[in-house]
Protein backbone atom coordinates (compact mmCIF):
# COMPACT_ATOMS: atom_id res chain seq x y z
CA UNK A 1 0.00 0.00 0.00
CA UNK A 2 3.07 1.81 0.23
CA UNK A 3 5.98 3.33 -1.28
CA UNK A 4 9.12 0.96 -1.76
CA UNK A 5 11.16 -0.52 0.79
CA UNK A 6 8.45 1.27 3.25
CA UNK A 7 7.07 -1.18 6.17
CA UNK A 8 4.60 0.05 8.66
CA UNK A 9 5.37 -3.20 10.69
CA UNK A 10 8.91 -3.01 10.78
CA UNK A 11 9.09 0.89 11.85
CA UNK A 12 6.73 -0.32 14.84
CA UNK A 13 9.15 -3.16 15.51
CA UNK A 14 11.83 -0.48 15.43
CA UNK A 15 10.29 1.78 18.66
CA UNK A 16 10.16 0.09 21.79
CA UNK A 17 7.24 1.55 23.38
CA UNK A 18 5.12 0.03 20.70
CA UNK A 19 6.56 -3.25 20.22
CA UNK A 20 6.00 -3.86 23.70
CA UNK A 21 2.94 -3.16 24.00
CA UNK A 22 2.70 -5.63 20.52
CA UNK A 23 4.62 -8.30 22.62
CA UNK A 24 2.64 -8.12 25.55
CA UNK A 25 -0.99 -8.69 23.57
CA UNK A 26 -1.97 -5.00 24.33
CA UNK A 27 -0.93 -3.25 21.02
CA UNK A 28 -1.39 0.41 21.30
CA UNK A 29 -3.04 2.17 18.63
CA UNK A 30 -1.20 5.44 19.20
CA UNK A 31 -2.99 8.15 17.31
CA UNK A 32 -1.72 11.33 19.35
CA UNK A 33 1.76 11.54 16.90
CA UNK A 34 0.68 15.14 16.14
CA UNK A 35 1.16 16.02 20.01
CA UNK A 36 4.23 13.90 20.18
CA UNK A 37 5.87 11.08 18.35
CA UNK A 38 6.65 7.82 19.57
CA UNK A 39 10.78 7.52 19.86
CA UNK A 40 12.86 4.17 17.76
CA UNK A 41 15.59 2.46 19.16
CA UNK A 42 17.97 3.94 17.27
CA UNK A 43 17.17 7.53 18.78
CA UNK A 44 17.27 6.38 22.28
CA UNK A 45 20.63 3.88 21.70
CA UNK A 46 22.64 7.18 20.28
CA UNK A 47 21.48 9.54 23.39
CA UNK A 48 22.36 6.66 25.66
CA UNK A 49 25.93 6.26 23.47
CA UNK A 50 26.42 9.44 23.81
CA UNK A 51 26.13 9.68 27.67
CA UNK A 52 28.16 6.38 27.57
CA UNK A 53 30.89 7.21 25.49
CA UNK A 54 31.30 10.69 24.77
CA UNK A 55 29.90 12.88 27.31
CA UNK A 56 31.84 16.21 28.03
CA UNK A 57 30.56 19.94 27.70
CA UNK A 58 30.66 21.01 23.88
CA UNK A 59 33.01 23.86 22.06
CA UNK A 60 36.00 25.17 23.95
CA UNK A 61 37.16 21.86 25.57
CA UNK A 62 40.77 20.80 24.42
CA UNK A 63 40.75 16.89 25.16
CA UNK A 64 39.76 14.06 23.16
CA UNK A 65 36.98 13.62 25.04
CA UNK A 66 35.26 17.10 24.64
CA UNK A 67 36.16 17.71 20.76
CA UNK A 68 34.43 14.01 20.70
CA UNK A 69 31.22 15.37 21.94
CA UNK A 70 31.36 18.44 20.33
CA UNK A 71 31.75 16.61 17.41
CA UNK A 72 28.51 14.67 18.02
CA UNK A 73 26.74 17.72 18.69
CA UNK A 74 27.46 19.09 15.33
CA UNK A 75 27.00 15.82 13.67
CA UNK A 76 23.54 15.80 14.77
CA UNK A 77 23.03 19.46 13.92
CA UNK A 78 24.07 18.45 10.21
CA UNK A 79 21.58 15.49 10.11
CA UNK A 80 18.77 17.74 10.93
CA UNK A 81 19.92 20.61 8.34
CA UNK A 82 20.40 17.59 5.64
CA UNK A 83 16.32 16.87 6.56
CA UNK A 84 15.34 20.13 5.21
CA UNK A 85 18.42 21.65 2.88
CA UNK A 86 19.11 24.45 5.06
CA UNK A 87 22.68 25.50 5.78
CA UNK A 88 24.40 23.80 8.63
CA UNK A 89 25.50 27.29 10.34
CA UNK A 90 21.67 28.72 9.76
CA UNK A 91 20.34 25.96 11.98
CA UNK A 92 19.71 27.06 15.46
CA UNK A 93 19.04 24.71 18.43
CA UNK A 94 16.49 25.97 20.95
CA UNK A 95 14.33 23.94 23.35
CA UNK A 96 11.21 23.43 21.19
CA UNK A 97 9.45 25.25 18.12
CA UNK A 98 7.76 27.44 20.91
CA UNK A 99 11.02 28.91 21.73
CA UNK A 100 12.55 28.95 17.82
CA UNK A 101 9.76 31.26 17.14
CA UNK A 102 10.30 33.55 20.31
CA UNK A 103 14.31 33.91 19.52
CA UNK A 104 12.80 35.46 15.95
CA UNK A 105 9.90 37.15 17.94
CA UNK A 106 12.64 38.89 20.52
CA UNK A 107 15.89 38.99 18.26
CA UNK A 108 14.46 40.50 15.38
CA UNK A 109 11.01 41.88 16.22
CA UNK A 110 12.22 43.43 19.39
CA UNK A 111 14.85 45.39 17.47
CA UNK A 112 12.96 46.36 14.07
CA UNK A 113 9.05 46.02 14.84
CA UNK A 114 7.52 49.90 15.49
CA UNK A 115 4.65 51.23 16.02
CA UNK A 116 2.22 50.83 13.82
CA UNK A 117 3.85 48.15 12.01
CA UNK A 118 1.73 45.26 11.28
CA UNK A 119 2.35 41.39 11.90
CA UNK A 120 0.23 38.92 10.29
CA UNK A 121 -0.09 35.57 11.24
CA UNK A 122 -3.05 32.83 10.61
CA UNK A 123 -6.27 32.21 12.77
CA UNK A 124 -4.74 28.45 12.33
CA UNK A 125 -1.71 28.60 14.01
CA UNK A 126 -0.72 27.17 17.03
CA UNK A 127 -0.80 29.47 19.97
CA UNK A 128 3.24 29.15 19.14
CA UNK A 129 3.12 31.19 16.52
CA UNK A 130 0.35 33.60 17.98
CA UNK A 131 1.63 34.50 21.83
CA UNK A 132 5.50 35.40 21.05
CA UNK A 133 4.12 38.00 18.47
CA UNK A 134 1.47 39.55 20.58
CA UNK A 135 3.98 40.17 23.30
CA UNK A 136 6.27 41.72 21.34
CA UNK A 137 3.77 43.99 19.40
CA UNK A 138 2.69 44.87 23.05
CA UNK A 139 6.35 46.23 23.65
CA UNK A 140 6.61 47.72 20.23
CA UNK A 141 3.09 49.27 19.45
CA UNK A 142 2.63 47.02 16.56
CA UNK A 143 -0.25 45.18 15.56
CA UNK A 144 -0.89 41.95 14.50
CA UNK A 145 -3.41 40.56 12.27
CA UNK A 146 -5.31 37.23 11.33
CA UNK A 147 -5.47 35.58 7.81
CA UNK A 148 -9.44 33.75 8.09
CA UNK A 149 -10.01 30.26 7.56
CA UNK A 150 -12.58 29.95 5.32
CA UNK A 151 -14.20 26.93 3.49
CA UNK A 152 -13.08 23.24 4.07
CA UNK A 153 -10.15 24.90 5.97
CA UNK A 154 -7.93 26.63 4.03
CA UNK A 155 -6.68 30.25 4.57
CA UNK A 156 -8.26 33.24 2.84
CA UNK A 157 -5.14 34.60 0.54
CA UNK A 158 -7.16 37.28 -0.28
CA UNK A 159 -7.00 39.04 2.88
CA UNK A 160 -3.26 38.12 2.89
CA UNK A 161 -3.05 39.99 -0.37
CA UNK A 162 -4.73 42.99 1.14
CA UNK A 163 -3.18 43.12 4.11
CA UNK A 164 -0.21 43.29 2.36
CA UNK A 165 -1.16 46.05 -0.03
CA UNK A 166 -2.47 48.39 2.14
CA UNK A 167 -0.54 47.91 5.50
CA UNK A 168 3.09 48.43 6.70
CA UNK A 169 3.46 44.54 7.13
CA UNK A 170 7.10 43.08 8.27
CA UNK A 171 6.55 39.98 9.14
CA UNK A 172 3.75 37.13 8.19
CA UNK A 173 3.98 34.08 10.16
CA UNK A 174 2.39 30.81 8.58
CA UNK A 175 1.50 27.40 9.83
CA UNK A 176 2.63 24.78 6.81
CA UNK A 177 0.81 21.72 8.10
CA UNK A 178 -2.25 22.50 10.86
CA UNK A 179 -2.04 20.95 13.75
CA UNK A 180 -6.11 20.82 14.15
CA UNK A 181 -6.90 20.66 10.21
CA UNK A 182 -4.61 18.81 8.61
CA UNK A 183 -4.52 21.51 5.81
CA UNK A 184 -1.20 21.67 3.65
CA UNK A 185 -0.67 25.78 3.10
CA UNK A 186 0.76 27.04 -0.13
CA UNK A 187 3.67 28.18 2.00
CA UNK A 188 5.55 28.67 -1.32
CA UNK A 189 3.44 31.34 -2.65
CA UNK A 190 2.85 32.59 0.53
CA UNK A 191 6.17 33.53 1.41
CA UNK A 192 6.76 34.58 -1.96
CA UNK A 193 3.92 36.80 -1.03
CA UNK A 194 5.72 38.58 1.89
CA UNK A 195 8.64 39.34 0.12
CA UNK A 196 7.05 40.87 -3.03
CA UNK A 197 5.92 43.22 -0.35
CA UNK A 198 8.75 43.73 1.75
CA UNK A 199 8.39 41.62 4.54
CA UNK A 200 10.17 38.36 6.15
CA UNK A 201 8.32 35.30 6.75
CA UNK A 202 8.37 32.48 9.43
CA UNK A 203 6.71 29.19 8.51
CA UNK A 204 5.58 27.04 11.59
CA UNK A 205 6.51 23.71 9.96
CA UNK A 206 6.37 21.61 13.30
CA UNK A 207 3.21 19.39 11.50
CA UNK A 208 5.60 18.94 8.61
CA UNK A 209 8.75 18.17 8.79
CA UNK A 210 8.54 15.08 10.10
CA UNK A 211 5.91 13.58 7.84
CA UNK A 212 6.70 15.07 4.47
CA UNK A 213 9.68 15.92 2.03
CA UNK A 214 10.50 19.70 3.00
CA UNK A 215 13.41 21.50 1.62
CA UNK A 216 14.02 24.96 3.52
CA UNK A 217 14.58 26.92 -0.17
CA UNK A 218 11.46 25.70 -1.79
CA UNK A 219 9.30 26.59 1.12
CA UNK A 220 11.00 29.93 0.41
CA UNK A 221 10.70 31.58 4.25
CA UNK A 222 13.40 33.63 6.03
CA UNK A 223 13.16 31.28 9.02
CA UNK A 224 11.09 28.42 9.80
CA UNK A 225 11.01 25.97 12.41
CA UNK A 226 9.97 22.47 14.02
CA UNK A 227 10.37 20.63 17.06
CA UNK A 228 12.51 17.15 17.42
CA UNK A 229 9.80 15.82 19.83
CA UNK A 230 7.31 15.41 16.80
CA UNK A 231 9.89 13.65 14.46
CA UNK A 232 10.88 10.73 16.13
CA UNK A 233 13.71 13.04 18.53
CA UNK A 234 13.53 13.70 22.06
CA UNK A 235 11.97 16.50 23.88
CA UNK A 236 13.48 19.38 24.86
CA UNK A 237 14.84 20.01 21.14
CA UNK A 238 13.58 22.72 18.65
CA UNK A 239 15.39 23.92 15.50
CA UNK A 240 15.58 27.30 13.49
CA UNK A 241 16.26 26.98 10.22
CA UNK A 242 17.25 30.29 8.62
CA UNK A 243 18.19 32.62 5.68
CA UNK A 244 21.81 32.76 6.25
CA UNK A 245 22.05 36.79 6.28
CA UNK A 246 18.93 36.96 7.88
CA UNK A 247 19.99 35.38 10.67
CA UNK A 248 23.34 37.20 10.49
CA UNK A 249 22.08 40.49 10.90
CA UNK A 250 20.18 39.47 14.00
CA UNK A 251 21.45 40.41 17.48
CA UNK A 252 20.85 37.71 20.59
CA UNK A 253 17.96 36.86 21.86
CA UNK A 254 19.58 34.94 25.20
CA UNK A 255 23.16 36.19 26.77
CA UNK A 256 25.45 34.09 28.63
CA UNK A 257 27.80 31.36 27.91
CA UNK A 258 28.65 29.70 24.60
CA UNK A 259 26.93 33.01 22.63
CA UNK A 260 29.64 35.60 22.50
CA UNK A 261 33.17 36.31 21.12
CA UNK A 262 34.54 38.83 23.69
CA UNK A 263 33.36 40.14 27.06
CA UNK A 264 34.77 43.32 28.82
CA UNK A 265 33.06 45.25 31.39
CA UNK A 266 32.14 47.80 29.40
CA UNK A 267 30.59 45.70 26.84
CA UNK A 268 30.14 42.32 24.60
CA UNK A 269 30.57 41.20 21.30
CA UNK A 270 28.76 37.92 19.93
CA UNK A 271 29.77 34.77 18.21
CA UNK A 272 29.24 34.32 14.72
CA UNK A 273 26.32 32.21 13.65
CA UNK A 274 24.27 29.74 14.52
CA UNK A 275 26.13 29.90 18.08
CA UNK A 276 25.05 33.53 19.08
CA UNK A 277 21.68 32.37 19.43
CA UNK A 278 22.77 28.71 21.50
CA UNK A 279 23.49 30.60 25.39
CA UNK A 280 24.63 28.44 27.57
CA UNK A 281 25.40 24.64 27.52
CA UNK A 282 23.29 23.64 24.84
CA UNK A 283 20.89 20.66 25.04
CA UNK A 284 23.60 18.30 23.62
CA UNK A 285 22.31 14.34 24.32
CA UNK A 286 18.98 15.91 22.20
CA UNK A 287 20.79 17.13 19.46
CA UNK A 288 22.53 13.72 19.21
CA UNK A 289 19.16 12.16 19.82
CA UNK A 290 17.09 14.29 16.75
CA UNK A 291 20.56 13.82 14.68
CA UNK A 292 19.72 10.29 14.68
CA UNK A 293 15.97 10.63 14.23
CA UNK A 294 16.40 12.95 10.77
CA UNK A 295 18.81 9.63 10.10
CA UNK A 296 16.64 7.46 10.70
CA UNK A 297 13.46 9.58 8.59
CA UNK A 298 16.03 9.75 5.64
CA UNK A 299 16.62 6.29 5.56
CA UNK A 300 13.18 5.63 5.42
CA UNK A 301 12.40 8.54 2.57
CA UNK A 302 10.44 11.58 3.21
CA UNK A 303 8.29 10.42 0.41
CA UNK A 304 7.92 7.44 1.48
CA UNK A 305 6.90 8.30 4.40
CA UNK A 306 4.27 10.83 3.34
CA UNK A 307 3.08 7.95 0.41
CA UNK A 308 2.24 5.76 3.65
CA UNK A 309 0.76 9.00 5.26
CA UNK A 310 -1.57 9.89 2.77
CA UNK A 311 -2.65 6.28 2.40
CA UNK A 312 -3.45 5.92 6.34
CA UNK A 313 -5.01 9.72 6.15
CA UNK A 314 -7.50 8.38 3.98
CA UNK A 315 -8.53 5.29 5.60
CA UNK A 316 -8.83 7.52 9.44
CA UNK A 317 -11.35 9.45 6.99
CA UNK A 318 -13.10 6.91 5.50
CA UNK A 319 -13.71 5.34 9.64
CA UNK A 320 -14.79 8.84 10.74
CA UNK A 321 -16.79 9.52 7.71
CA UNK A 322 -19.11 6.31 8.16
CA UNK A 323 -19.94 7.33 11.68
CA UNK A 324 -23.25 8.64 12.01
CA UNK A 325 -23.56 12.75 12.88
CA UNK A 326 -20.00 13.42 12.95
CA UNK A 327 -18.33 16.69 11.70
CA UNK A 328 -14.99 15.88 10.40
CA UNK A 329 -12.50 19.08 9.68
CA UNK A 330 -10.08 20.30 7.09
CA UNK A 331 -9.81 19.22 3.66
CA UNK A 332 -11.05 16.31 2.51
CA UNK A 333 -9.15 15.22 -0.69
CA UNK A 334 -5.73 13.58 1.21
CA UNK A 335 -3.39 15.21 -1.40
CA UNK A 336 -4.04 18.96 0.42
CA UNK A 337 -3.93 17.96 3.64
CA UNK A 338 -1.16 16.24 6.43
CA UNK A 339 -2.25 13.51 8.90
CA UNK A 340 -3.61 15.19 11.66
CA UNK A 341 -7.53 15.09 11.48
CA UNK A 342 -10.08 16.36 14.18
CA UNK A 343 -13.45 15.64 13.92
CA UNK A 344 -16.72 16.13 16.84
CA UNK A 345 -19.35 13.34 17.87
CA UNK A 346 -23.06 15.03 18.26
CA UNK A 347 -23.70 13.61 21.58
CA UNK A 348 -20.46 12.76 22.84
CA UNK A 349 -17.85 15.34 24.24
CA UNK A 350 -14.23 14.92 23.20
CA UNK A 351 -13.22 14.53 26.43
CA UNK A 352 -15.53 11.82 27.29
CA UNK A 353 -14.75 10.21 24.22
CA UNK A 354 -10.91 10.04 24.28
CA UNK A 355 -11.21 8.74 27.82
CA UNK A 356 -13.37 5.78 26.35
CA UNK A 357 -11.65 4.82 23.73
CA UNK A 358 -8.56 4.50 25.79
CA UNK A 359 -10.24 1.15 27.22
CA UNK A 360 -9.28 0.02 23.98
CA UNK A 361 -6.01 1.19 23.59
CA UNK A 362 -6.47 4.21 21.08
CA UNK A 363 -4.60 7.29 21.86
CA UNK A 364 -6.52 10.22 20.62
CA UNK A 365 -6.41 14.25 21.90
CA UNK A 366 -8.92 15.43 23.04
CA UNK A 367 -9.14 19.59 23.39
CA UNK A 368 -8.32 23.11 21.54
CA UNK A 369 -5.00 21.56 20.42
CA UNK A 370 -3.58 25.05 21.34
CA UNK A 371 -5.32 26.66 18.58
CA UNK A 372 -8.23 28.55 20.55
CA UNK A 373 -8.60 30.77 17.97
CA UNK A 374 -9.10 28.27 15.07
CA UNK A 375 -11.46 26.86 17.57
CA UNK A 376 -13.46 30.16 17.83
CA UNK A 377 -13.39 30.05 14.01
CA UNK A 378 -14.64 26.33 13.76
CA UNK A 379 -17.33 27.03 16.54
CA UNK A 380 -16.51 24.24 18.96
CA UNK A 381 -14.19 24.62 22.26
CA UNK A 382 -12.58 21.41 21.70
CA UNK A 383 -12.30 18.70 19.24
CA UNK A 384 -11.40 14.72 18.74
CA UNK A 385 -8.10 14.83 16.92
CA UNK A 386 -6.68 11.38 15.28
CA UNK A 387 -2.83 11.29 13.78
CA UNK A 388 -1.13 8.76 12.18
CA UNK A 389 2.81 8.89 11.62
CA UNK A 390 5.13 6.29 10.20
CA UNK A 391 4.87 3.31 12.77
CA UNK A 392 0.96 3.73 12.14
CA UNK A 393 -0.86 0.39 10.51
CA UNK A 394 -4.50 0.32 8.95
CA UNK A 395 -5.38 -1.94 12.22
CA UNK A 396 -4.30 1.34 14.66
CA UNK A 397 -7.39 2.77 12.00
CA UNK A 398 -9.83 0.05 12.25
CA UNK A 399 -9.52 0.05 15.85
CA UNK A 400 -10.12 3.62 16.45
CA UNK A 401 -13.55 2.98 14.35
CA UNK A 402 -14.75 -0.15 16.72
CA UNK A 403 -13.43 2.27 19.33
CA UNK A 404 -15.66 5.04 18.51
CA UNK A 405 -18.33 2.53 17.70
CA UNK A 406 -17.99 0.85 21.44
CA UNK A 407 -18.00 4.49 22.84
CA UNK A 408 -21.20 5.24 21.58
CA UNK A 409 -23.08 1.92 22.76
CA UNK A 410 -22.07 3.18 26.45
CA UNK A 411 -23.43 6.28 26.44
CA UNK A 412 -26.24 5.09 24.12
CA UNK A 413 -26.34 7.15 21.36
CA UNK A 414 -25.37 4.02 18.92
CA UNK B 1 -3.73 -1.12 38.34
CA UNK B 2 -4.99 1.15 36.26
CA UNK B 3 -8.22 2.67 37.28
CA UNK B 4 -10.85 1.24 35.40
CA UNK B 5 -13.43 2.76 33.53
CA UNK B 6 -16.35 2.36 35.80
CA UNK B 7 -14.88 3.94 38.58
CA UNK B 8 -15.26 7.30 35.93
CA UNK B 9 -18.57 6.90 34.50
CA UNK B 10 -21.01 5.78 36.96
CA UNK B 11 -24.64 5.24 36.04
CA UNK B 12 -25.84 8.00 38.62
CA UNK B 13 -23.09 10.36 36.38
CA UNK B 14 -24.64 9.64 32.99
CA UNK B 15 -28.28 10.35 34.27
CA UNK B 16 -27.39 13.62 35.59
CA UNK B 17 -25.39 14.14 32.09
CA UNK B 18 -27.72 13.46 29.94
CA UNK B 19 -30.95 15.29 32.31
CA UNK B 20 -29.18 17.69 34.00
CA UNK B 21 -30.96 19.77 37.09
CA UNK B 22 -30.79 23.52 37.41
CA UNK B 23 -29.41 24.05 33.81
CA UNK B 24 -29.94 27.39 32.06
CA UNK B 25 -29.45 30.85 33.16
CA UNK B 26 -31.64 33.21 35.71
CA UNK B 27 -33.32 36.00 35.18
CA UNK B 28 -32.42 38.29 38.24
CA UNK B 29 -29.40 36.79 39.75
CA UNK B 30 -27.24 38.26 42.31
CA UNK B 31 -23.72 37.18 40.83
CA UNK B 32 -23.19 35.68 37.72
CA UNK B 33 -19.22 33.71 37.43
CA UNK B 34 -18.08 32.32 34.19
CA UNK B 35 -15.15 30.00 34.53
CA UNK B 36 -13.39 27.82 31.73
CA UNK B 37 -11.21 24.60 31.53
CA UNK B 38 -7.62 25.89 29.93
CA UNK B 39 -6.94 22.52 28.99
CA UNK B 40 -10.05 21.60 27.23
CA UNK B 41 -11.67 25.30 26.84
CA UNK B 42 -15.21 24.13 28.06
CA UNK B 43 -16.83 26.86 29.60
CA UNK B 44 -19.10 26.80 32.93
CA UNK B 45 -21.38 30.24 33.63
CA UNK B 46 -23.14 29.65 37.08
CA UNK B 47 -26.08 31.96 38.28
CA UNK B 48 -26.90 32.27 41.71
CA UNK B 49 -29.55 34.03 43.39
CA UNK B 50 -29.34 35.02 47.09
CA UNK B 51 -32.61 35.81 49.31
CA UNK B 52 -32.59 36.31 53.35
CA UNK B 53 -28.88 34.31 53.45
CA UNK B 54 -29.64 31.54 51.66
CA UNK B 55 -28.99 30.36 48.15
CA UNK B 56 -32.75 31.03 46.86
CA UNK B 57 -31.94 29.40 43.06
CA UNK B 58 -28.78 28.60 40.90
CA UNK B 59 -28.29 27.51 37.17
CA UNK B 60 -25.45 26.54 35.03
CA UNK B 61 -24.73 26.88 31.17
CA UNK B 62 -21.95 26.45 28.80
CA UNK B 63 -20.38 23.59 27.30
CA UNK B 64 -18.91 20.47 29.07
CA UNK B 65 -18.23 16.91 29.10
CA UNK B 66 -20.38 14.62 31.36
CA UNK B 67 -17.99 14.79 34.09
CA UNK B 68 -18.15 18.68 34.32
CA UNK B 69 -22.05 19.15 33.04
CA UNK B 70 -22.79 15.99 35.94
CA UNK B 71 -20.88 17.66 38.34
CA UNK B 72 -22.69 21.08 37.60
CA UNK B 73 -26.00 19.42 38.35
CA UNK B 74 -25.34 17.85 41.61
CA UNK B 75 -23.99 20.48 42.63
CA UNK B 76 -26.92 22.66 42.07
CA UNK B 77 -29.31 20.35 43.21
CA UNK B 78 -27.08 20.12 46.49
CA UNK B 79 -26.81 23.60 47.04
CA UNK B 80 -30.43 25.22 46.87
CA UNK B 81 -31.27 25.89 50.21
CA UNK B 82 -28.37 26.71 51.77
CA UNK B 83 -26.02 29.40 53.17
CA UNK B 84 -23.48 30.66 51.50
CA UNK B 85 -20.63 29.38 54.90
CA UNK B 86 -22.69 25.52 54.44
CA UNK B 87 -21.80 25.97 50.79
CA UNK B 88 -18.69 26.75 50.87
CA UNK B 89 -17.93 24.28 53.69
CA UNK B 90 -19.18 21.76 50.86
CA UNK B 91 -17.31 23.04 47.96
CA UNK B 92 -13.96 22.90 49.86
CA UNK B 93 -15.19 18.85 50.98
CA UNK B 94 -15.97 18.22 47.51
CA UNK B 95 -12.49 20.10 46.54
CA UNK B 96 -11.27 17.40 49.02
CA UNK B 97 -12.60 14.32 47.51
CA UNK B 98 -11.28 15.40 43.88
CA UNK B 99 -7.99 15.74 45.69
CA UNK B 100 -8.53 11.98 46.43
CA UNK B 101 -8.89 12.52 50.00
CA UNK B 102 -11.81 11.24 52.12
CA UNK B 103 -14.89 13.45 52.69
CA UNK B 104 -15.75 15.10 55.92
CA UNK B 105 -18.48 12.61 57.59
CA UNK B 106 -20.32 15.85 58.63
CA UNK B 107 -20.81 17.11 54.97
CA UNK B 108 -23.42 15.99 52.55
CA UNK B 109 -22.51 16.11 49.28
CA UNK B 110 -25.34 13.73 47.86
CA UNK B 111 -24.90 12.71 44.45
CA UNK B 112 -21.81 14.16 44.04
CA UNK B 113 -20.34 11.42 46.07
CA UNK B 114 -20.59 9.49 42.94
CA UNK B 115 -17.72 11.50 41.44
CA UNK B 116 -15.43 10.25 43.78
CA UNK B 117 -13.79 8.22 41.36
CA UNK B 118 -12.80 11.19 39.00
CA UNK B 119 -9.73 11.68 41.73
CA UNK B 120 -8.01 8.78 40.00
CA UNK B 121 -8.13 10.44 36.74
CA UNK B 122 -5.64 13.39 37.26
CA UNK B 123 -6.78 14.90 33.58
CA UNK B 124 -10.39 14.99 34.59
CA UNK B 125 -10.33 16.60 38.73
CA UNK B 126 -10.46 20.09 36.54
CA UNK B 127 -13.84 18.81 34.57
CA UNK B 128 -15.34 18.19 38.16
CA UNK B 129 -14.46 20.86 39.88
CA UNK B 130 -15.43 23.48 37.26
CA UNK B 131 -18.54 24.53 38.01
CA UNK B 132 -18.15 24.61 41.79
CA UNK B 133 -15.01 26.92 41.95
CA UNK B 134 -17.67 29.16 40.08
CA UNK B 135 -19.72 28.96 42.81
CA UNK B 136 -17.17 29.50 45.15
CA UNK B 137 -16.03 32.31 43.19
CA UNK B 138 -19.79 33.71 43.63
CA UNK B 139 -20.47 33.57 46.64
CA UNK B 140 -16.80 35.46 47.66
CA UNK B 141 -17.29 37.65 45.56
CA UNK B 142 -21.02 38.83 46.60
CA UNK B 143 -20.20 41.69 48.92
CA UNK B 144 -18.93 43.08 45.20
CA UNK B 145 -20.04 40.94 42.82
CA UNK B 146 -18.20 43.51 40.52
CA UNK B 147 -14.98 40.81 41.80
CA UNK B 148 -16.47 38.20 40.03
CA UNK B 149 -14.11 37.47 37.62
CA UNK B 150 -14.53 34.10 36.59
CA UNK B 151 -10.69 33.64 37.82
CA UNK B 152 -9.71 33.99 34.45
CA UNK B 153 -9.76 36.60 31.82
CA UNK B 154 -10.30 34.13 28.79
C1 LIG C 1 1.86 23.44 14.40
C2 LIG C 1 2.60 23.44 15.70
N1 LIG C 1 3.41 24.45 16.00
C3 LIG C 1 4.10 24.49 17.15
C4 LIG C 1 3.99 23.51 18.07
C5 LIG C 1 4.74 23.64 19.35
O1 LIG C 1 5.74 22.71 19.50
P1 LIG C 1 6.54 22.72 20.87
O2 LIG C 1 5.52 22.47 21.94
O3 LIG C 1 7.50 21.60 20.75
O4 LIG C 1 7.16 24.05 21.01
C6 LIG C 1 3.12 22.43 17.82
C7 LIG C 1 2.96 21.34 18.78
O5 LIG C 1 2.22 21.29 19.70
C8 LIG C 1 2.41 22.41 16.60
O6 LIG C 1 1.57 21.41 16.33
Amino acid sequence: MTGAGFDARAVRADVPILAEADAAGRPLAYLDSAATSQKPAAVLAAMDAYYREANANVHRGVYALAAEATERFEAGRASVARLVGSRPEATVFAKNASEAVNVVAYAWGLRNLRAGDVVVVTEMEHHSNIVPWQIVAGLTGARVEFVPVVDDGVLDLAVLERLLATEPVRMVGVVHVSNVLGTINPVAAITRMARDAGALSLVDASQSVPHMPVVFDDVGADFMVFTGHKMLGPTGIGVLAARRDALDAMEPFLGGGEMIRDVRTDGSTWADIPHRFEAGTPPIAEAVGIGAAAEYLMALGMENVRAHETALTGRVLDVLGAVEGIAVYGPRDVARRGSPVSFSLPDIHPHDLAQLVDRDGVCVRAGHHCAKPLMRSLGVPATTRASAYVYTTPDDVDRLGAAIASARAFMGVA
Amino acid sequence: MMPGIEDLYQEIILTHYKAPKHRGTLADPTVSVTQNNPMCGDEIRVDVRLEDGRIADLAHSGQGCSISQSAASMMSEQMVGRTPGEALESIEAFRRVMHGDPAPDDVELGDAEALSGVARFPARVKCALLAWMALKDALQSVDDPKEATGGRSD
